[in-house]
């Protein structure tokens, strides 16, 4: 299926000889980008630097949305301020989202790569994996309210077999949910990029090891992971950078109760306090970012792929 | 590499978790058939078209036709501006030109930016745009602004940029799998023959890639069709369908709900199909050298 997996570019510049002013053809996409992904980028950080009122937005340069944003934050004698707080809440679910996703999606493209023989079937299965990731994500969530609610299967089945008594409250609206689905909406993003690296993998390493008496989890983790590890990184990636932001799955499935810092910019918007969501906004955008670089040092995709 | 009973372990896990990744959808599709007495829960109380019937009443306020046709309308948009932009640049990456490098890496930023803070960025640059128009509308005394002139919010000017900042990406990496895999000689065949450029790229290469820019349309049109959090903040006064259907979450609590989810749901696997027979049927084609 040479369409939908997501690959990154081996060589940028498989440049013929023929001189051409083909790089014209790259301004339209340029273009776009520039306005609606440089340039509101651009006005979030200066705007960060501006005054407001509850109407309007006043240019200015000052530091009171960050300082707002850490007030008490460097005062260790009163526990974790509120942003502190809400960053540790958000990556909790990142580290969760992350763990499950990865051990979930490894096992799915081992089994797609090595325990599949023939490719049609390879194909077949692989689009099952990817379908859902074409339908809509709110519809992914709102499908295990009738699954997790007070009266929803879990409960009354385990209800009816006499394992519990009372309903158990914390399947919705709680952190047991929000990870849930999480894991359900992303773990094809691990799926995609390990398969792809997996499929590379030579067969006869994995034979030779074999022969040597190499034990399948000896296989796994000598040869596979370390030959795999460019798609575990870029899904990686994926899943955090997208888990770090949100505040929609935090918002159907956490029941209002959990904090995200997506959440808090999402309602710092609502009330028109676009300064103070825009600083939030930034310090989000600026770790995002530390956190790819970071993960792009311990392994480099361009170079692994 | 695996011994049979490795093997049998593997496929229950991979067949556990197909289960979890359909089972709660085909779930709520099921429930949307449920009787009018029904509610949100199993067990069933009957089967019947009430929710859906509900759903084409409307659903309180909200106009849900719409929504459905306003996400179309924009899906399809989006989904020509990522075929033919990503097409364009995918051309364009295939030799190394001034600024490749940043625009690799803006592309790739564009994926791993959290969307709150694109929609944040979107929302202020049209505000500022509003006041500079209001303003130069007072200023000179023009009477439409003055009278008329709200926003320049919209679907097709924020909304449509919106989504093309989440579709492109995936649309320039499908363009660049491509042309790595892409065989140089047939086109250089084509010119020693004497094919023009303009030849070359519609007799040789455009048939060869077209499988390819169907699957850049399917993640065009339905990223589009789905998008959400970029769209949260951007859109203005109106609502696409995946906007309205969160909002229903927290306000409607009967099975109508479910149906409007196997509406959309059903809209998402026509497209997935019939993406997938253009797929095969371009893919064939080339195959038997047609």
């Amino acid at each position: 299926m040479q369409g939908g997996g997501v690959a990154i570019p081996l060589v940028l510049d498989k440049g013929m000889a023929r001189p051409n002013s083909s790089s014209v053809l790259a301004l339209p996409f340029a273009a776009v980008l520039a306005t609606f992904f440089v340039l509101p980028l651009i006005l979030v950080v200066v705007v960060s630097f501006w005054d407001y009122t509850e109407y309007s937005l006043i240019p200015d340069f000052i530091l009171m949305n960050y300082q707002e944003l850490f007030h008490g934050c460097f005062d260790w004698g009163n526990g974790l301020c509120t942003t502190f707080a809400t960053y540790l809440s958000t990556f909790k679910y990142v580290l969760l989202t992350w763990f499950f996703t990865l051990v979930i999606g490894f096992g799915v493209a081992l089994f797609l790569v090595f325990c599949v023989r023939s490719l049609k079937m390879q194909i077949v299965l692989f689009l099952i994996c990817t379908i859902p990731f074409w339908t809509s994500n709110v519809i992914r969530m709102i499908s295990w309210i009738p699954l997790l609610g007070r009266n929803g299967i879990v409960n009354t089945s385990l209800m009816s077999m006499g394992i519990i008594d009372q309903p158990i409250e914390w399947l919705l609206y709680s952190g047991f949910s929000v990870t849930l689905g999480f894991v359900h909406l992303y773990t094809l993003f691990m799926v995609v990029p390990i398969f792809n690296s997996m499929a590379k993998i030579d067969k006869s390493l994995i034979e030779a090891a074999k022969d040597s008496g190499a034990s399948a989890w000896q296989v796994i983790t000598n040869i596979i992971i370390p030959l795999s590890r460019s798609g575990i990184m870029i899904g990686s990636i994926f899943v955090i950078t997208i888990v770090v932001g949100d505040f929609i799955t935090i918002g159907v499935l956490g029941g209002q109760q959990i904090a995200s810092v997506g959440k808090i910019i999402y309602v710092e918007m609502s009330y028109l306090q676009f300064p103070a969501a825009a600083a939030n906004a930034v310090v989000l955008v600026t770790i995002t970012l530390l956190m790819v670089a970071a993960m792009m040092r311990i392994v480099n995709v361009r170079k692994e792929l | 590499m695996f011994s049979k009973t490795q093997t049998a372990w593997l496929t229950v896990f991979f067949g556990c978790f197909v289960v979890f990744l359909y089972g709660p959808v085909l779930s709520i599709i099921l429930l949307a058939f449920q009787g009018p007495e029904g509610g949100l829960t199993f067990p069933m109380r009957g089967v019947s078209l009430h929710w859906f019937e509900e759903l084409w009443r409307g659903l309180g306020v909200v106009d849900i036709s719409r929504a459905l046709r306003r996400s179309l309308f924009l899906g399809v948009l989006v989904m020509i501006f990522t075929v033919v932009l990503s097409l364009c640049a995918g051309l364009a990456f295939r030799k190394k030109f001034r600024g490749s490098g940043l625009l690799f890496y803006l592309t790739i930023a564009s994926l791993i930016i959290p969307s709150i803070a694109i929609s944040l960025g979107i929302a202020l640059q049209f505000r500022l745009l509003d006041e500079t128009i209001k303003w130069l509308g007072q200023t000179f005394e023009i009477q439409w602004i003055v009278n008329d002139f709200q926003t320049s919010m919209g679907l097709v000017a924020s909304g449509l940029g919106t989504h093309l900042t989440w579709t492109l990406p995936f649309g320039l990496l499908i363009m660049f799998a491509v042309f790595n895999r892409f065989n140089p000689s047939y086109e250089e065949a084509a010119r020693d023959l004497g094919a023009t450029p303009w030849q070359t790229f519609w007799g040789v290469v455009f048939p060869l890639i077209a499988p390819a820019l169907v699957g850049v349309a399917l993640f065009g049109f339905t990223l589009s069709y789905d998008e959400l959090a970029r769209s949260s903040q951007a859109l203005g006064a109106v609502n696409t369908l995946p906007l309205e259907l969160r909002g229903l979450t927290t306000t409607v609590t009967n099975p109508s709900i479910y149906a409007l989810g196997a509406v959309t749901t059903g809209v998402s696997f026509l497209v997935i199909g019939i993406s997938l027979a253009l797929f095969w049927a371009l893919q064939r084609k080339i195959g038997t050298g047609q």
